[in-house]
C-alpha cells in the first residue's frame, strides 16, 4: 500500500530552493531514511510533509492531496517528532503526551475516551517515560524531553511517523531502545516512518529505504544499501565516508572490544538492505526486548 | 496515584465561586460609609422584588456600590483571562492583553474624546467609551493586517513586535494630545491612571456582554492554548488549526480589552501577574487555568478598588496606581521565588 507520495516537491526561502523538485514515494512498513550533509533541505522536506512551511508540488497521503485537509484530519495521518522542541510553562510529562490525541478529540467540551488513556499508556510504556508521568517538563533533561515528544507523537496514533532527528540528546540506551521500538511500531499493518537523521549507522542499520540529498536536490534514492553506498556518500559529503568510519571505529582496537552491531555486520542482500529484519533485531538487541 | 482532573471541576468552580461572592459582599459593604450585610441584602432584595427603596443605604447600594464593584469584578477577570490567554498564546510569561497593542490603541481613542468633548446624550461617559471601543478594533484591524502582510503565517513574534511599535506610537499620539489638551489635561491624565469610580449598570452590561461571548470563546480554546505551549509547530503537528485559532483568540482578546479600557482605563498588571499566581494554584494546563484566572482577577482587582477606597477616605486613589503597586511588588516576589526555586 502506498502510504506517502511526493512529487516534485520543492520550497522556496525567498530566492533559495532550501528543497527542489524532490520526489519520492513511501510504502507500508518501509522506514525511509532521509540523509545528507548539513543545509542539504533534509529538516525542511520533513516539515514540508506535514505542512509546515509552503510548498509547490504535491504531497498525497494514502491518495489524497494534503493540502485539501482539515489539520486535525491530517495530524491524524501523519504524525511528526521535531527537531528541537520547548514546553513554556510547568506542564506533566503526561499532559504534554496527552496533546498528541487532540486530532481524536470529540470536541472541546468532551472528556477524555478509553482509547485516549490506553494511547497514553501504551506511548509513555514503549518510551520508558512512564515512571516521569507527573514530572514537570521543565525539569527532564534533553533527552528525557524527546522522549516525551516522541511519546506525544506515537499517542496521536498516526499512520506514517516523521522524525526530525530523532537520537537528538540520546544516550547510546535509549538510541537503541527507541530505534528498536520504532522499529517494531512501523511492522504493524498501515504504518510507515520517514526520519531525518545524521548517523548513517543508524540509518543503514534500521532503514528500509534512503533518500541521500544534497543542495536541496535528490542525490540519490533506493533500498538504503544502494542510496548509501559509498560512491553516493563520498559524492555527498566530499570525503571518504567509509575511511573516515573505518578510523573511528579503529580508534576501539580489535573488532572484539567494536560495538555489537558492527561485528554483526552484513553485506547487503538482494533488496539492498545491510541486514535482514531478523539480523537487525538481534546485532540492535531488540529480539530480546521484543 | 491519585491524578489531578483535567477540568477545573465543579468542585473548584464552587470554591472559587464563594471566594468570590465573599470578597464581593465585602466590597459592597464597605466603603467611606460602612453598611451592615444585612441592609445590603435588604436593600437587593428590595431592588430584586420591585420595592421601592427606603434610606440612603439603599441609594449608596443600588446607584454606587453595586454597579461599580460589579464592573470592577468584571474588568478584573476580562484582564486576567486576557492575560493568561496571551500568556498561553505567545508562550511569553511577559504577555499580557496589552501586548497586542489595542489597549494602547483605545486608551488613544478614550483620551480623542476626552480632549474633544465627545458626548453621547443621556449617557455619561458614553462618548469616551465609544470611541475606545471604535479605536480597539481599528487597532486590532491595523496590527493584524501589517502582520498579515509582514507574515502570512502571523507568527507571534511578528504579532508581538507589530503590537509594541503601535503601542509606543499610540501613546506618542496621546502625549501629543495631552500637550495641546489645555485644561482638560486633568480628566485625561486621571483617566489614563485608570478608575472605575463612574461605572454605571451600562458599563456592566457592556463587560457582561463582552466576558460571556469573548470568555466563552477563550475558554473553548484551552486545550489549543495548551497546544500552543509546546510551540506553534507542535501545535501544528498535533492537529491544530494555528491560524484560525491564533486569529480568534486574538480577536476575543482585543475585544475584551477594548471594552475593559473603554470602561476602566489603563489598568496595569492585572493581566500580567494575576495568571501567574493562578498557574501557581491550578498548574499551567489552560482548561484549569482560565477559569481560576477570571476569578481571582475579579477578587484581585475588587480587592485592591476596596483599598483604593478606604486608604485615605473620602478621598479615592487611582486604581491603576494601587494595581501596578501591587503586581511590581507580588511579581518581584514570585520571580525571585521562581529563581531561587531554579
Amino acid at each position: 500500500m502506498r502510504m506517502l507520495e511526493a512529487q516534485s516537491l520543492t520550497v522556496r526561502y525567498g530566492s533559495l530552493a532550501a528543497v527542489n523538485g524532490v520526489s519520492f514515494a513511501l510504502e507500508e512498513n518501509q522506514w525511509l531514511m532521509i540523509v545528507g550533509p548539513n543545509g542539504a533541505g533534509k529538516s525542511t522536506l520533513a516539515s514540508a510533509l506535514t505542512r509546515g512551511v509552503p510548498y509547490t508540488g504535491v504531497v498525497r497521503i494514502l491518495g489524497e492531496d494534503i493540502l485539501g485537509e482539515k489539520p486535525a484530519r491530517l495530524a491524524r495521518k501523519i504524525g511528526m517528532l521535531l527537531q528541537s522542541n520547548a514546553v513554556s510553562y510547568s506542564f506533566t510529562v503526561e499532559e504534554v503526551v496527552r496533546m498528541g490525541r487532540y486530532a481524536w478529540s470529540r470536541g472541546p467540551l468532551a472528556g477524555r475516551s478509553a482509547e485516549d488513556d490506553s494511547a497514553v499508556e501504551r506511548a509513555l510504556g514503549a518510551t520508558g517515560m512512564a515512571a516521569l508521568r507527573e514530572r514537570s517538563v521543565l525539569t527532564l533533561s534533553g533527552g528525557e524531553l524527546q522522549r516525551t515528544f516522541l511519546a506525544q507523537a506515537l499517542t496521536q496514533d498516526p499512520g506514517i511517523l516523521v522524525l526530525d532527528e530523532p537520537a537528538n540528546h540520546l544516550d547510546l540506551v535509549y538510541q537503541r531502545q527507541v530505534f528498536g521500538m520504532i522499529s517494531q511500531w512501523m511492522r504493524e499493518p498501515g504504518r510507515a516512518v520517514i526520519s531525518v537523521v545524521h548517523d548513517l549507522s543508524l540509518a543503514r542499520a534500521f532503514g528500509t529505504h534512503a533518500l541521500l540529498m544534497d543542495g536541496g536536490v535528490c542525490a540519490a534514492q533506493g533500498p538504503v544499501g544502494e542510496a548509501l553506498a559509498a560512491a553516493n556518500l563520498n559524492a555527498v559529503y566530499h570525503m571518504d565516508v567509509g575511511r573516515w568510519m573505518r578510523d573511528m571505529l579503529s580508534l576501539w582496537g580489535e573488532p572484539e572490544a567494536l560495538p555489537v552491531a558492527e561485528q554483526a555486520r552484513v553485506e547487503p542482500n538482494e533488496q539492498g538492505n545491510t541486514a535482514t529484519d531478523r539480523e537487525r533485531d538481534d546485532h540492535c538487541g531488540l529480539r530480546e526486548q521484543a | 496515584m491519585e491524578k489531578r482532573a483535567e477540568g477545573f471541576g465543579v468542585r473548584n468552580y464552587l470554591l472559587f465561586g464563594a471566594v468570590t461572592a465573599a470578597v464581593f459582599v465585602l466590597c459592597v459593604c464597605m466603603g467611606s460609609v460602612n453598611i451592615a450585610l444585612s441592609d445590603t441584602l435588604r436593600a437587593v432584595g428590595n431592588a430584586l422584588a420591585g420595592r421601592p427603596g427606603s434610606d440612603v443605604a439603599d441609594t449608596v447600594i443600588l446607584s454606587v456600590r453595586l454597579p461599580r464593584v460589579l464592573a470592577v469584578a468584571l474588568t478584573g477577570a476580562a484582564l486576567s483571562l486576557c492575560g493568561a490567554a496571551m500568556q498561553g498564546l505567545l508562550r511569553n510569561p511577559l504577555a499580557d492583553g496589552s501586548t497586542l497593542g489595542v489597549s494602547s490603541g483605545a486608551a488613544l481613542g478614550a483620551v480623542l474624546a476626552i480632549a474633544l468633548g465627545v458626548t453621547l446624550p443621556g449617557f455619561a461617559g458614553g462618548g469616551t467609551m465609544l470611541l475606545a471601543i471604535l479605536f480597539a478594533f481599528l487597532s486590532l484591524a491595523l496590527i493584524l493586517t501589517l502582520a498579515y502582510r509582514l507574515d502570512y503565517s502571523l507568527s507571534t513574534n511578528t504579532i508581538i513586535l507589530i503590537g509594541v511599535i503601535f503601542s509606543m506610537f499610540a501613546n506618542s499620539l496621546i502625549s501629543l494630545i495631552v500637550s495641546f489638551a489645555g485644561e482638560k489635561v486633568k480628566p485625561i491624565v486621571f483617566w489614563t491612571m485608570g478608575s472605575l469610580s463612574d461605572s454605571g449598570y451600562v458599563s456592566v452590561l457592556a463587560l457582561s456582554l463582552a466576558l460571556l461571548v469573548c470568555g466563552a470563546v477563550l475558554l473553548l480554546n484551552a486545550r489549543e492554548l495548551n497546544a500552543f505551549a509546546a510551540g506553534e509547530d507542535n501545535a501544528r503537528v498535533v492537529g491544530v488549526d494555528v491560524r484560525r485559532v491564533k486569529l480568534t483568540v486574538l480577536v476575543a482578546v482585543a475585544v475584551l480589552i477594548g471594552v475593559a479600557v473603554s470602561v476602566g482605563g489603563s489598568i496595569g498588571f492585572v493581566g500580567l501577574v494575576i495568571p501567574h499566581i493562578a498557574r501557581m494554584l491550578t498548574g499551567p494546563n489552560h482548561k484549569r487555568l482560565l477559569p481560576a484566572s477570571m476569578f481571582a482577577g475579579a477578587v484581585f482587582l475588587m480587592l485592591a478598588d476596596l483599598l483604593c477606597r478606604m486608604l485615605l477616605r473620602p478621598r479615592e486613589l487611582p486604581i491603576g496606581v494601587v494595581t501596578s503597586m501591587i503586581g511590581a511588588l507580588v511579581f518581584v516576589y514570585i520571580f525571585y521565588r521562581t529563581r531561587k526555586r531554579k
